[in-house]
């Protein structure tokens, strides 16, 4: 299989992997505030909330990232700076 | 147009730099390197494991604002140019760094403790987002085509050699003060946070003799800077998906290889395996010191074969061998694999010592240690804490003369007695002395237990090697990666550009590793199994720099770009 197809399929597979990260961890999120006791509470919620505000926009960012390798975007990498123009 | 600097002034722009962004990661690490101390001075003393996790997650908090530090000093650095922004950035560690040092315990002025801590921690981490980028971007545009891997690489030794540093600086100050006074509310582990100033100062003298990156004072002279590198580096999308590369196809799978070999390392030595104090930081030193020159090694070998394999060989080793070098640390410090080796006629229980608990003089502290000793010259401490509960408050009483009565085994109904040696400091029988007998009333079931373990010499000369080997790995994504990033992005919007993904791969997928593994692992423990599995955390590295190196095979180039000037 020729390695831009690679590439494509695989934009494919991250663009479903992002959205499945974020899912996983908000049910983490809700599971453990859930289950945790009322002295360690305030701390579990905090520990969750930086979590998923800091995996959210990477994940969108990974999703971005599969959309271009679907769309052909990293068939042929830039070798000059006009290229990025 | 050629910008080759001079031999004889490469090595003063090296030097310069690397003085500089040396001293901030000294900065930044002061506080990993002390969250167990940090965790009981600036939170309550009751918080136990949560104290713990909210202090991992004020150092993570510090890491997590990098990128925003990034976009901010990037954009300076990229309109304004490089020495003046990273000047700006060693003002700013050093002031908050040295401020830290003087914040007071949460036991003066409560949770305004931890918030004064947190918010100085985040101007600690805007810096180094600014800095680290400036540095490599200032190298790397005075550098020939031909070694720009080999000088970057000096400027990726300053990370480890700074956590050296701050290794060193701890060591020596707690070896010549003695554990309880470095670890008071006003005690020595606050002078590496003071020592930081002179640090900085010394620093800030020698960047202001350096001039400005050629290729921008280039840029700048015929007008070509940017006006909006934020806008250029991320709103343009044959800019942005070069960014989205470098983040998840190098920068990611870099950071948590780093991060697992320095610092979840000696934080599982220390606090898993329960290794000295002195002996687990002694152990990282060595480790340091021995890989630390293979930084340039590999940066020099990437100018010859190319970035890209060096740095996927390194995630690659990383994946495969993380667990077995992690459960050797625990085979080799667990107590049940040496039975046969336990020296009998040397091993030492101490008399049992009682004291009155400050916070609560209803209860009295019984502390005894235990010296297991090993034919092979380990030594396993085991310090037992028992908390007696009394019936009233014992006040006025001199704590070292309490006397501990064990009870009497055969009779469940008795409970143990002490014997207090009251000393009057009033009336009329001012200094004299009597014995009160109390009854405890009961016992906590779980008794508080300290373990320090000194290894033999041979094993703790293994887990160096095993720990130089985790280092390996580091310098292997990490030497090369400056130049690797310098060449992916133009030079007028270079230092916001490579900034980024440097930050956010580095500072978040890398500085959540302590914080995560030690999250993974408190999942794990269930009431069958309540230390559960303390291996799991390591699933966070191998995950992360699994997907970073599938992605660095498919998507990314291994051709080293000459020409960084276009």
């Amino acid at each position: 299989m020729h390695m831009n197809t690679i590439k494509k399929i695989l934009g494919l597979v991250w663009m479903c992997l992002a959205p499945a990260i974020i899912w996983f961890l908000a049910s983490q999120a809700i599971h453990k505030i859930g289950t945790s006791t009322a002295l360690t509470r305030s701390n579990v919620t905090l520990q969750w909330v930086i979590i998923l505000t800091i995996f959210t926009p990477i994940c969108i960012g990974f999703f971005i990232f599969g959309y271009y390798g679907l769309k052909g975007e990293y068939d042929q990498l830039p070798t000059s700076s006009k290229d990025l123009e | 147009m050629s910008f080759v600097t001079k031999p004889s002034k490469i090595s003063l722009v090296i030097g310069a730099s690397s003085v500089g962004t040396l001293i901030e990661w000294y900065d930044f690490y002061l506080f990993g390197m002390l969250a167990t101390i940090i965790s009981k001075q600036f939170f309550p003393s009751d918080a136990g494991t949560s104290a713990l996790l909210s202090t991992l997650a004020i150092f993570a908090a510090g890491f997590i604002v990098r990128p925003f530090g990034a976009l901010v000093f990037g954009r300076l650095g990229d309109i304004i140019g490089r020495k003046y922004t990273f000047l700006l950035t060693l003002v700013l560690m050093g002031g908050s760094t040295f401020a830290i040092g003087l914040v007071p315990g949460f036991a003066t002025i409560g949770w305004a403790a931890p918030i004064l801590v947190l918010i100085l921690r985040l101007v600690q981490g805007l810096a180094l987002g600014g800095e680290y980028g400036g540095a490599a971007t200032y190298v790397a545009e005075h550098a020939p085509a031909n070694r720009r891997g080999f000088w970057t690489s000096w400027i990726q030794t300053t990370a480890t050699l700074g956590l050296f540093l701050a290794l060193g600086v701890i060591i020596l100050i707690r070896s010549n003060q003695g554990v309880e006074a470095f670890s008071a509310e006003w005690g020595g582990w606050r002078y590496p946070f003071w020592l930081s100033i002179i640090l900085v100062v010394v620093s800030i003298l020698i960047r202001m003799k350096m001039s400005e990156s050629p290729m921008f004072t280039k840029l700048k002279s015929e007008g070509k800077t940017s006006t909006n590198p934020l806008k250029e580096s991320f709103g343009h999308k044959a800019n942005f998906k070069m960014v989205l590369l470098a983040l998840f196809g190098a920068v990611m799978g870099q950071g948590v290889i780093w991060y697992t070999g320095q610092f979840y390392a000696q934080s599982f030595i220390e606090t898993v395996c329960k290794v000295e104090f002195v002996q687990s930081r002694n152990l990282m030193l060595w480790a340091i010191l021995f890989a630390t020159p293979f930084f340039v090694v590999f940066g020099y070998l990437s100018d010859r074969i190319g970035r890209k394999w060096i740095m996927l060989l390194g995630m690659l080793l990383g994946i495969v061998t993380y667990r077995p070098i992690y459960q050797y640390f625990l085979d080799a410090t667990n107590a049940k694999n040496r039975i046969e080796k336990i020296d009998l006629a040397n091993t030492v229980t101490s008399e049992k010592l009682a004291s009155v608990d400050v916070k609560d003089k209803t209860k009295i502290l019984v502390v005894q240690k235990t010296d297991t000793a090993y034919s092979d010259g380990a030594i396993f401490s085991y310090t037992k804490t028992d908390t007696l509960h009394i019936a009233a408050e014992i006040s006025d009483i001199n704590a070292s003369k309490i006397q501990y009565v064990q009870a009497n085994p055969l009779d469940a109904n008795q409970f143990d007695t002490v014997l207090l040696q009251l000393k009057s400091s009033a009336g009329l029988n001012a200094d004299s002395t009597h014995i009160a007998q109390v009854v405890v009333l009961s016992k906590s079931t779980t008794p508080n237990v300290l373990v320090e373990k000194t290894m033999d010499h041979a094993t703790y000369w293994n887990l160096i090697w095993l720990v130089f080997v985790q280092i390996l790995y580091v310098t292997m994504v990490y030497g090369p990666i400056a130049a690797f990033l310098v060449e992916l992005f133009p030079t007028k919007i270079r230092y916001t550009s490579m900034s980024l993904p440097y930050h956010i791969g580095n500072g978040v997928f890398g500085g959540l590793v302590p914080f995560l593994g030690t999250l993974i692992v408190e999942f794990t423990k269930t009431a069958d199994k309540p230390a559960g599995d303390p291996l799991a955390g390591l699933w966070y590295p191998i995950g992360v720099a699994s997907i970073c190196l599938f992605i660095g095979v498919i998507y990314l180039t291994n051709k080293v770009d000459k020409e960084v000037m276009d």
